[in-house]
């Protein structure tokens, strides 16, 4: 394991994060911190009603409060062209009418933006936030999922239609079943950094954004539909973005009103969302009710399965996530249903929360596994090998390729799961009850299209430009590490530039698809450049006539015949012969149209926690994750990307509930003070284990992706260790002393 | 030791005073005299208001950040975080919440580990203050920033200068003694990239290795 690396050249060399030290001495800068002359601040003022409409706004205090630009609401904001149109000013990734901002009296959610106060200093800004004073017609407003199942229907378009293979709701009649219904609750993203956006006008036409998004090419398109400008007039950046999750995957209400507020101030502005409003205005995973009925021969064979799923959305846009779809695929059962409703509710739409759907989707999946395993009296690894599903059963395809055997051998030696006894409550230390668990995870792995532009300097410098950024994986290194493997050359004479729409296009960063697209495109432009510097140097010296790329070897400072080290050049003379200053070239990389594989990355985890029955207390001892993701490129950053997924889904376990108050519709714990997330005192060693098998149909380095797995399945890992320990079988999220306390 | 002006002397703000006395002006005759009281007219006019505020809104400070000493002028309002992030453009220090919850904006002052969010500007007066930007000596990275990337002890990097500057004063404080210790000490700074045992491993090897910090 771990040797066999990519491009089955090198061995790999895990190499340091390329931007590490930018990071470590405080010098990267993210979206809030561009140095810009004459920066204005802005601060927003948020509805204080669920629903309703804006009776009357009195501006007056906060506009001559001193320092203060503009106060700008519906009843002065700039008419955006793009927002008269109606529709989808935004293209927002759901169907529906995205939120315009400041557009008309209409609330649709609690903390709604109605102002954003403009002043010449941040505290001045917040300060005159607090005099602006609306008044509100208000309605009866809906909060609650529970309450509102009636209203449930199937979103629109042909994705969400239900499923059925085979017979519907067969598990019914299995000789062993389980039906159990799972709930978790509304989570938020919070990443460290908070939302923040500056944006500088350079005369009417053109803008310049600095702002917190996975995607600046969207957020170009996004920012143009809505001024209705060309896209070359409008440049956005994201070179280092701090943690996102999904939060950044759109463009949001604050991002357009900065870009309006600066126009019409006519001087950079910059806004930064508060800690609380990160909480009402920038989306959240959805609250899911799920139902899972799931049968088995007595020799635990899976029979029927039925997963259903009904989650929040807001009262405008529908957004929809693969919750249910897991169930279709992780296991060989020959008749399986699926369901998926959205409610729409007072609330901010949801937006894709890091392992989405397929997150919440894995904690009732593999709950049910372990408790139907459970009624069957067999360990539930055992009960997993037996209905593994050899070929994808949804889609009748192959595999391009699955490991998850392997990642249940490894993982269970690592964790000890020998020691785990079927009954629970069997291993105890003192007044602790000792408990393991398991969960499996899954995520397509994509990929699609990136351009990469490279060029070589003559001392032998290359510099690679995409516009994809990174919220925290490591793109850059990833890029830097595939370059150097294809190249041969040392890491440091690489050099990345991206997180800008300057640079030629690149994916948004999101669902696990950036080191197959971008890697491939790395990858697929080193290989043209050594062609390319074959045909010059053939160009340049008899001794190089008609040599193609792999007659030579490439070192950081110039190539030589493979067969005779004796001959060669160097780059500077090289360009220099054939009149060139540097040599630049641009490839786009995108997937071969490959229907005949189901592609998916898989994960394992296994969990050994303690539980003090006293008072409930859970501490994880260890974690053990095993992933199925192809070829591992950058094994350091990849080995950090699965600890960061852990503790992710060590939080929806164990601790991330947003509460709301239905009375009112808002939020009681909008703060890292009572919204709790793990911190370093909740997280135990966690050991990653990678199978590291090249893919041979994903990309040309066989990796699939990894940012997701890392999440999927951590959750049900923990609830089933927690059952384990204590006989207790908690469905509802997050699993908190008090549903635990004898 | 260089010593910088206080920044309120940018002729910046100049400009920026006369925007706001025409915009006064413009607002107050379009919002007619019924809803503006004369004298804020009247101030507006002859730029009273602005000195006023200048006169009761500003606070004389000095301070030393980074062994640069600095004469300043401040509102009392202004936290220690915002004067480094958007006066004395040192945005190495973090905001994520404004607080004090999630240690991003951990600084050291008089070598002791403060939440910058928490403490307001003006009292520091006297005091020494380092941030990240503040501990390699030059190209020489301090031991604590060269054991984050040796660790790989971050993604994102936000949370990072304050999970910095609180790793050396947790070892300072005398509470690196396991690693049990150095995750309970270590608690008060949230990393949502989820770094955790890296940024335990990072500090356990510096505290291994002997260094004075
Ligand atoms: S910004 Fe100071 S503790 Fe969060
Ligand atoms: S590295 Fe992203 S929050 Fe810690």
């Amino acid at each position: 394991m771990g040797k066999n690396f990519f491009f089955d050249r090198n061995e790999p060399v895990p190499i340091d994060r390329v931007d590490g030290r930018a990071k470590v001495t405080g010098t990267a800068t993210y979206a809030a911190e561009y140095k810009t002359q004459q920066i204005a601040y802005g601060f927003l003022v948020g509805s204080t009603i669920a629903k309703g409409r804006i009776k009357s706004l009195d501006t007056k205090m906060a506009e001559r409060a001193p320092g203060v630009l503009s106060v700008i609401t519906y009843l002065n904001a700039p008419k955006l062209p793009g927002y008269q149109t109606g529709k989808d000013p935004s293209k927002p990734p759901t169907a529906g009418q995205p939120l315009r901002i400041f557009y008309d009296n209409e609330i649709f959610y609690y903390d709604q933006p109605v102002a954003l106060v403009i002043a010449d200093t941040f505290e001045r800004a917040v300060h005159a936030a607090t005099l602006v004073k609306a008044q509100y017609e208000k309605a009866v407003h809906q909060t609650e999922l529970d309450a509102n199942l009636s209203r449930a229907k199937v979103p629109t378009g042909p994705r969400f239609e239900d499923y059925k293979r085979g017979e519907a709701d067969a598990y019914k009649n299995a000789p062993v079943k389980i039906e159990q219904e799972y709930h978790h609750p509304i989570e938020v993203h919070n990443p460290m950094e908070l939302a923040s956006i500056i944006a500088r006008w350079e005369g009417k036409e053109q803008v310049t954004v600095y702002t917190k998004t996975q995607g600046v090419e969207a957020t170009q398109r996004s920012i143009a539909a809505a001024f209705k400008m060309p896209l070359e007039n409008i440049t956005v950046n994201a070179e280092h973005i701090g943690g996102a999750f999904g939060m950044g995957l759109r463009t949001w209400p604050y991002e357009i009103a900065c870009v309006m507020g600066a126009q019409k101030i006519g001087r950079p502005l910059k806004l930064v969302l508060h800690r609380e409003q990160m909480f009402t205005n920038v989306g959240h995973r959805p609250e899911t009710i799920q139902k899972i009925g799931m049968g088995a021969t007595t020799d635990g064979k899976l029979v029927g399965l039925t997963h259903e799923a009904i989650a929040d959305t807001s009262s405008y846009e529908e957004f929809t996530e693969a919750t249910v779809n897991i169930s279709r695929f992780l296991y060989a059962c020959p008749n399986v249903t699926t369901r998926y409703r959205l409610v729409p509710l007072n609330i901010c739409t949801p937006i894709w929360m890091r392992g989405p759907g397929e997150a919440t989707g894995a904690f009732a999946l593999e709950s049910a596994m372990d408790e139907l395993a459970f009624a069957l009296n067999l360990d539930p690894l055992e009960f997993r090998i037996r209905n593994h599903s050899d070929t994808d059963p949804e889609r009748n395809l192959p595999w391009s390729s699955k490991h998850v055997k392997e990642c249940y051998e490894m993982g269970a030696e690592k964790i000890g799961w020998k020691e785990r006894k079927l009954q629970p409550r069997a291993l105890k230390d003192g007044d602790w009850l000792i408990g393991y668990g398991m969960g499996t995870g899954s995520f397509g792995a994509f990929r699609g299209a990136a351009t990469v532009k490279i060029k070589l300097e003559p001392d032998g410098k290359l510099l690679l430009q995409c516009s994809v950024n990174d919220m925290g994986p490591g793109t850059a290194t990833m890029m830097t590490s595939i370059a150097s493997n294809e190249m041969g050359w040392p890491v440091n004479q690489i050099k990345v530039e991206m997180g800008s729409t300057n640079f030629p296009p690149g994916p948004t960063q999101g669902g696990s698809t950036v080191t197959s697209t971008v890697g491939a495109a790395v990858q697929e432009t080193c290989t043209a450049l050594k062609e390319k510097i074959a045909e010059l140097a053939g160009k340049a010296g008899s001794a190089f006539q008609a040599v193609k790329a792999e007659d030579l070897k490439f070192s950081a400072t110039g190539i030589s015949l493979q067969k005779d080290a004796s001959v060669k050049i160097a780059y500077n003379e090289l360009l220099t012969k054939n009149g060139l200053a540097a040599l630049e070239l641009t490839r786009e990389s995108k997937a071969k149209q490959q229907q005949s594989y189901s592609m998916y990355s898989f994960s394992v985890h296994f969990v050994k926690l303690r539980v003090h029955p006293p008072t409930g207390r859970i501490r994880i001892d260890h974690v053990v994750s095993c992933a199925d993701a192809g070829t591992i490129v950058s094994p350091k950053t990849a080995a950090s990307q699965m600890i960061g997924g852990v503790v992710g889904g060590i939080g929806m376990a164990l601790m991330e509930d947003m509460v709301i108050d239905h009375r009112f519709g808002r939020p009681v714990n909008n703060n890292l003070a009572d919204y709790h997330v793990p911190v370093n005192a909740d997280i135990p060693p966690v050991d990653v284990l990678f199978v590291n098998k090249k893919d041979p149909h994903t990309n040309p380095m066989g990796s699939k992706g990894l940012g997701e797995i890392a999440l999927v399945g951590v959750a049900p890992a923990v609830a089933n260790a927690v059952f384990n320990a204590t006989g207790k079988r908690i469905r509802s999220l997050p699993i908190t002393p008090d549903k635990l306390m004898e | 030791m260089a010593t910088k002006g206080p920044h309120n002397e940018d002729p910046n703000d100049k400009a920026l005073n006369k925007g706001r006395r025409e915009f006064l002006k413009h607002s107050s005759l379009l919002t007619a005299l019924a809803v503006a009281p004369p004298h804020l007219v009247k101030a507006a006019e002859s730029a009273l208001d602005e000195k006023a505020a200048v006169y009761f809104e500003q606070v004389p400070l000095s301070l030393e950040v980074n062994g640069v000493h600095h004469k300043l002028s401040v509102e009392p309002r202004v936290t220690l975080l915002d004067l480094l992030r958007e006066q004395l453009a040192l945005p190495g220090t973090k905001k994520g919440c404004d607080h004090g919850q999630c240690g991003a904006c951990t600084v050291h002052v008089n070598g002791r580990r403060v939440l910058s969010c928490m403490s307001l500007a003006v009292m520091q007066e006297g005091k020494k203050v380092t941030t990240i930007e503040g501990l390699a000596n030059g190209d020489q990275l301090h031991p604590m920033q060269e054991a984050f990337i040796k660790h790989d002890g971050f993604q994102c990097g936000y949370c990072t200068p304050g999970q910095i500057m609180s790793g050396i004063a947790c070892i300072r404080e005398g509470h690196a003694n396991s690693d049990e210790e150095v995750r309970e000490y270590m608690s008060g700074n949230i990393c949502r990239c989820g770094a955790y045992p890296n940024i335990v491993k990072a500090i356990a090897d510096v505290k291994k290795g002997g260094h004075k910090l």
